[in-house]
């Protein structure tokens, strides 16, 4: 990389545009903001709106925690930081979530609560929720300007009719501060009430389609569905009943992503958030020393007793 | 236990670029490596492809694109374009005259007879596509030849430098519309600094075009002639040359060429239409006044040496204008669907990114076929 690259790798006009975009979207809570959007040196897709939030939004001495699928480890997660840390001298990198000032995330948002000085970026392919409804963006806009969502919402009935299920899996419709409805990106399900009154600022970005929106701290965010067929998160429970655990770390309140076992063949369940998976862990073996602890000054105890 | 399907990414990453690389130079000992002055050349027409798509009129940049990215032309235009994020806009050119182009080919399918003639240049168009099996064996010696001997043979003097256009004929006999100056007085929609909020006015619109990937500007415009649409056009003119860049000088304030670029424009002529101006107010108006039908335009123009595309993009600029006015009734009229389509950075990068893992995506959609299969047929277990 050559040095002629400024901080940050956008020019200043362009950084300066996304953060006055960012005020706008916080201004109005889920409206989608349009932006030029600039070509990043890595493909529309592969989060560039993300990219671009977190190059214009971070400062030098701030820290910073990139994750793909959960993982900070995930190929695309470690092209991104190693190209943010390139691009941005000062700056450190976390994978721990409480110790990030800012977590550009595709497809979760951390197990963990996030704080107010915390910041969160979504990477977002489709910014539009009515795009399933809707292909022309200028009619969108009308639409999203009247509130009128009777479009999606006929389509959530009409799912209800065929499978007698709502269809969404994921991306799942959420409105937010009672008027503009989201893409809520393509987080699972499993995370759309996190975005419901968060503490942390979730900003989101998709680079390709030029939009930026945001979901401000303490603002409602409601998943569409209707009084009586609720919104449902994934279900981890097995065929009795028991909520399945991470074969890891033995948690049972977290999204599990399912594999099979190359050795044994078996089906089996992770933590898909790898940064909480390695702190229960370790919180489990913390428990174990005390109570192996326990155990020996016990059996000590009977010894000498 | 490890993340057996995502760990190690940084290593991985590593290990690819070394292998790409790899087969970049892997040919043999006596391998020598693509010189860019090469691929500038020998290479002319990809060279201006990736120039045209990349939007940036860096000359030996794009050979570097070419060269890093082994042939690809999404990718080489990729890497110009991001390169041009991270440049400033220092200044904005006035409005340029294509009449001062200096010319390499022009032609026109209208007229046989044209001011200036008809110039055909290099072009493949008449070119019998046989296979030249001596080029498998290119001597040195033979390759400058070549060149020596066509600079010999031609009186290149006696060419001009430039040539009038042929619509201004067209438009003294009365038979185009005059020139519209509102867009002039508006200024250009700059596509790099402002994002498409539709609707656009038509000079977003061509800038879009410009720098739109050839295969797709060529696709949706051909859906047009075929019959999704009906704009029929003649070409009128299509130029191929050196434009002069100008730009006012920092203290005097006074034009001065600052270099040039090879361009591509065209000019087509399609069926009249009933006079007036696109607005529905205008279009009273000029009834009223009862001006006579004209026949009706598109332009098309780009960077580098590139006919189809520039004649795709004249025949879409049509199309789009008659959409803009009537609305739209075929793909090729609707400015979303083109305009939004024919990016090919934007739309490679979103082909490739499902490559990407969609895990989490994917365990969710997992979630809800079981729960609608079990609903299905609640007795069978999952």
């Amino acid at each position: 990389m050559s040095a002629a690259y400024p901080f940050g790798f956008l020019d200043e006009y362009a950084k300066k545009e996304v953060r006055r975009t960012t005020l706008k979207a916080v201004a109005i809570p889920g409206y989608q903001v349009p932006y030029s959007s600039r070509e990043m040196p890595m493909g529309r897709g592969f989060g560039t709106g993300g990219l671009q939030l977190t190059l214009a939004l971070i400062g030098e001495g701030e820290t910073l925690k990139v994750i793909d699928q959960g993982s900070d480890d995930s190929v695309n997660a470690v092209s991104l930081r190693s190209f943010i840390e390139m691009t941005c001298a000062g700056i450190n990198t976390t994978t721990k979530t409480e110790e990030a000032d800012l977590i550009q995330s595709r497809h979760r948002i951390p197990e963990k609560d996030l704080r107010e000085d915390q910041l969160l970026v979504l990477q977002v392919p489709y910014p539009d929720p009515l795009v399933v409804v809707e292909p022309s963006e200028d009619k969108r806009k009308t639409l999203h300007g009247e509130a009128d969502y009777s479009r999606l919402l006929v389509k959530l009935y009409e799912d209800i009719v065929k499978f007698d299920e709502i269809t969404i899996s994921h991306r799942y419709p959420t409105r937010i501060n009672n008027h503009y409805v989201i893409d809520s990106s393509p987080i699972p399900r499993w995370d759309v009430p996190k975005l419901h009154q968060s503490k942390a600022l979730v900003l989101f970005g998709a680079g390709r389609e030029k939009k930026i929106y945001a979901v401000p701290p303490y603002t409602k965010a409601e998943p569409l569905a209707f009084e009586d067929v609720p919104f449902r998160v994934e279900n981890f429970t097995d065929n009795n009943g028991q909520r399945r655990s991470c074969q890891r770390c033995n948690c049972t309140s977290s999204f599990l992503d399912e594999f099979i076992d190359s050795t044994t063949g078996k089906k089996v369940y992770q933590c898909s958030d790898t940064d909480w998976c390695d702190t229960q862990q370790s919180l489990n073996r913390s428990t174990q020393a005390a109570t192996d602890s326990e155990n020996v000054s016990k059996i000590g105890e009977i010894a000498h007793g | 236990m490890g993340y057996v399907a995502i760990k190690g990414g940084g290593q991985a990453i590593d290990e690819t670029k070394k292998v790409f690389d790899y087969l970049r130079t892997r040919q043999s000992d006596d391998a020598l490596p693509l010189d860019s002055n090469i691929i500038e050349n020998q290479l002319r027409l990809l060279h201006s492809r990736v120039i045209s798509e990349g939007g940036v009129y860096h000359p030996r940049l794009a050979s570097i694109a070419i060269k890093q990215s082994q042939g690809d032309t999404l990718e080489a235009a990729f890497a110009l374009r991001a390169y041009r994020s991270t440049q400033p806009r220092l200044l904005e050119t006035p409005l340029h005259d294509t009449s001062k182009m200096r010319i390499t080919r022009r032609i026109s399918s209208a007229f046989k007879d044209i001011s200036g003639g008809q110039m055909l240049g290099a072009t493949t168009d008449y070119h019998l596509r046989l296979m030249r099996m001596e080029l498998l064996d290119e001597s040195p010696e033979k390759f400058r030849a070549i060149a020596q001997q066509w600079l010999k043979n031609t009186a290149i003097e006696n060419i001009p430098d430039t040539f009038p256009k042929v619509l201004e004929s067209l438009r003294a006999e009365g038979l185009l519309p005059p020139i519209d100056k509102n867009p002039v007085e508006q200024g250009p929609f700059d596509i790099t600094r402002e994002p498409l909020v539709f609707p656009v006015p038509r000079s977003a619109a061509l800038a879009t075009m410009a720098r739109g990937e050839q295969g797709s500007l060529l696709a949706i415009a051909y859906s047009n002639m075929r019959g999704y649409g009906d704009v029929h056009p003649t070409v009128a003119e299509l130029r191929v040359g050196y434009l002069p860049v100008l730009l006012p000088h920092p203290i005097t304030g006074e034009r001065c060429e600052i270099g040039e670029v090879e361009i591509t424009e065209c000019e087509v002529v399609a069926m009249y239409e009933e006079p007036g101006d696109t607005t529905p107010q205008n279009k009273v108006h000029s009834n009223m006044n009862k001006s006579k039908p004209t026949f009706t335009l598109g332009y098309g123009a780009c960077f580098g040496h590139n006919e189809v595309k520039a004649i795709s993009m004249a025949i879409l600029d049509r199309a789009l204008q008659k959409g803009m006015a009537d609305g739209p009734t075929n793909p090729s009229e609707d400015p979303e669907f083109v305009l939004l389509h024919v990016d090919g950075i934007d739309s490679m990068g979103f082909c490739t990114h499902y490559k990407m893992p969609h895990y989490v995506t994917f365990q969710s959609d997992m979630d809800r076929l079981r729960a609608t299969q079990q609903k299905s047929n609640p007795k069978e277990s999952i």
